[in-house]
């Protein structure tokens, strides 16, 4: 048995020589850390890059069968879904993989920014830390465009109207992207080779990049109010600090990361064999039309924040607000790389990363739910509550009907139901009075279209009768005070001249 | 790490004698020959990334001219009057590959007689593909909720401006349209007037464009 040791420890001794690679590493793993810095919050970093293999595996396993053409794009998937056996689990994996990396890059990028890592001397650990979020969403978008169906199609439409957008060479980009005049077999190409090739090769170098700087400048300490970053005496101090109270980062320390790394893959498993892949949904057929395309997840606040800039300040945002956000996170170390890096002591930072966060979960919410779409098909399958109709006159009745087939119900919610668009017509009765009502539909106005073409006058009276009858009976009617005005001013005037007020 | 730069003096080739035997120092024509050889690598990248360039960048570099053509949406008697359909094409530029992304709808409204109007499906607003409400006459967008009237202009919503419109001519009692590119708001920065822009309809269908020229402009955003 002894014999059968040193033959192993020999040939591993042959290897060494000629790699000396094993050394090296193995120094690496061991390589003292500040003892405070084996904390569950240091565990995010290290689950991203974990994520980032499994995306590896899981997108090799799918390329094997995968048809990156746009004719036989959308059936392999189904195929996968379908017709191989666990096809559907490794397209779950990929997808939830996707979501989870979003997830944790996003909570790594939060809890570095809090813990004032990116100060000196890590300034460049973050630069391309930023640069690695960037080619993180590159990878979501362009893999949701692998999942060639509707919602892909008509993405890449958006994504096309956008880019049009870029001032002077609009038209020339939305062809390089689209690389021919429509949204065909080569725009499917290009972003396969995006995501498989590109992105990917980016990635990986920059993630080596990153993890080589971690090894190299030592991991972030656990900042201490008061105790600031000095570039002078900061190094002194760390190493000062790794050489009192160090503990080998591999077992001291990796052991949670390891922990929290296996407790993320068992989550993404559990989330790809409870919910199942993503779609696909219907296939990128652009002459079915029947269809209200939505981005994936992480683009949703997009989405949202689209459906809510007024039009003439879309583009200035789409172009400006990109460059400066991106810009302010690269210039971030640059410009604050000193002083205090506790949160406690830094308000700002604080605030900064509440507010963009519950901007994001906002706008991510209002993109789950859509409240500025049409609901298309309201008109035709929400039903008037029968109460709203017992007891009317025939003429409101017509009203009721030419509220359903005029599809006003597609923006407007009545018993509940319906589009979220416009207000609910419940009690418009007791806020607008019937003239206002009347000038509202014909000419319609904030973001009301006008029906003056679609209605006729007897239509117009049946419906706005039916809207004043819907006014339930506790609410108060509303009353034009002009015309109240108007009866009292053709009264006698008092004889007391009213005072001119304030000034 | 020391740099390993000569001197000037010796860079210009006089007389390196006496320090000849320091390692490194006599190299200057080494250096030089490293130094042409980076030059000519360069060259040779120049070279290579023409065509590397050319070959990436093809697709936007094609002239706009020769990506639309005249379509045959079939006999006008397919669209009675008054009415708004929808009608399918093959774009004229495929690749046997596209499958379905190579179909692209149009909506297509007949007015009266020879008066057309063959709108783009794709929003004003980000493209999302626009449905017909003959009841209300509104075009209405899933997406963000754009809405235009029976003429194309906009009627509310987040679009600028109204539904792109095709270029269009009845020849031998059959609807034609030029198509073949998806119409973008890009158009508008084209030096050729494009084709998917109201205005430019004007020519074919001017009762039909001055009207939506002049709703555009009564109904700002």
């Amino acid at each position: 048995m002894a014999s059968l040791k040193e033959r192993s420890i020999e040939i591993f001794n042959w290897f060494e020589r000629r790699l000396g690679l094993f050394g090296p590493s193995i120094e690496a793993a061991e390589h003292e850390v500040p003892s405070n810095t084996s904390s569950w919050w240091y565990v995010f970093g290290s689950a991203a890059t974990i994520i980032l293999v499994l995306q590896v595996m899981t997108g090799i396993l799918l390329a094997l069968v995968y048809a990156p053409s746009a004719s036989n794009a959308w059936l392999s998937l189904e195929f996968l879904d379908h017709n191989v056996k666990l096809g559907w689990f490794l397209r779950a994996m990929h997808g939830w993989g996707s979501d989870f990396m979003v997830a944790i890059v996003l909570i790594h990028l939060a809890q570095v920014f809090l813990f004032g890592a990116y100060k000196f001397p890590r300034e460049l650990t973050w630069i391309v830390g930023v640069f690695l979020l960037l080619m993180t969403l590159g990878m979501a978008f362009t893999g949701q465009v692998l999942r060639f169906d509707q919602d892909a199609y008509w993405g890449l439409g958006i994504g096309a109207s956008i880019v049009s957008r870029v001032p002077w060479i609009g038209g020339p980009l939305v062809d390089f992207m689209l690389g021919g005049p429509i949204i065909a077999g080569p725009t499917l190409s290009r972003f396969f080779t995006l995501h498989v090739f590109v992105i990917p090769g980016i990635l990986l170098a920059l993630v080596g990049l990153h993890l080589l700087m971690v090894l190299r400048l030592g991991i972030n300490d656990w900042p201490m109010p008061g105790r600031l970053v000095n570039k002078k005496t900061y190094m002194q101090d760390y190493h000062k600090l790794a050489h009192e109270t160090g503990i080998p980062f591999v077992p001291d320390a990796a052991w949670k990361d390891a922990v929290f790394a296996a407790a993320i893959m068992l989550a993404i498993m559990a989330c790809a064999l409870w919910f199942g892949p993503f779609g696909p949904t219907g296939q990128p057929d652009p002459t079915i039309i029947e269809t209200a395309p939505k981005p994936d997840f992480a683009f949703l606040w997009i989405y949202a924040v689209l459906a809510y800039l007024p039009p003439s300040l879309e583009t200035p945002v789409l172009f400006i607000a990109p460059v400066v956000g991106i810009g302010v996170m690269l210039l971030l170390p640059l410009v604050s790389g000193e002083g205090e890096k506790h949160w406690s002591r830094r308000p700002v930072a604080v605030l900064m990363v509440a507010v963009i966060a519950v901007t994001l979960g906002a706008f991510t919410r209002l993109g789950m739910y859509t409240p500025w779409s049409p609901i298309m098909n309201a008109w035709t399958s929400d039903s008037i509550p029968p109460a709203y109709l017992k007891g009317r006159t025939p003429l409101e009745r017509e009203g009721a009907l030419v509220l359903q087939n005029k599809q006003c119900r597609n923006c407007h919610s009545i018993g509940g139901a319906g589009g979220l668009r416009g207000p609910a017509l419940d009690t418009v009765s007791s806020h607008m009075t019937e003239d206002q009502i009347i000038r509202q539909v014909l000419q319609g106005g904030g973001n009301m279209p006008a029906y003056g073409n679609a209605l006729n006058p007897s239509e117009t009276t049946a419906l706005v009768h039916f809207l004043i009858a819907l006014r339930s009976g506790n609410l108060s009617p509303a009353v034009d005070a002009s015309r109240k005005l108007v009866l009292t001013t053709e009264q006698p005037q008092p004889s007391k001249p009213t005072p001119a007020g304030g000034s | 790490m020391i740099t390993s730069d000569p001197p000037a003096s010796n860079a210009q080739g006089v007389d390196p004698g006496p320090v000849a035997n320091v390692k490194g120092a006599g190299h200057t024509r080494r250096v030089f020959l490293f130094k042409l050889s980076l030059a000519l690598n360069g060259i040779v990248g120049a070279v290579l990334a023409v065509p590397i360039l050319g070959y990436l960048f093809g697709p936007a570099l094609k002239k706009k001219s020769s990506e639309n053509f005249w379509i045959d949406l079939g006999p006008i008697a397919n669209f009675p009057d008054g009415e708004t359909r929808l009608v399918n094409f093959r774009n004229p530029i495929t690749t046997s590959w596209d499958g379905q992304t190579g179909d692209i709808p149009c909506w297509v409204r007949h007015m009266s007689g020879d008066n057309f109007q063959v709108f783009a499906i794709n929003c004003a607003h980000l493209g999302c593909p626009v449905r017909w409400f003959a009841q209300s006459k509104l075009f209405m967008c899933p997406c963000h909720g754009g809405a235009y009237y029976e003429d194309g202009s906009r009627a509310s919503g987040p679009p600028e401006r109204g539904l792109f419109v095709y270029d269009h001519k009845i020849s031998a009692g059959n609807l034609m349209i030029s198509a073949g590119k998806m119409p973008t708001l890009a158009a508008r920065n084209c030096t050729r007037p494009p084709l998917t822009q109201i205005q430019t309809a004007s020519t074919s269908t001017s009762p039909a464009a001055d009207v939506s020229k002049s709703r555009d402009s009564s109904w700002p955003a």
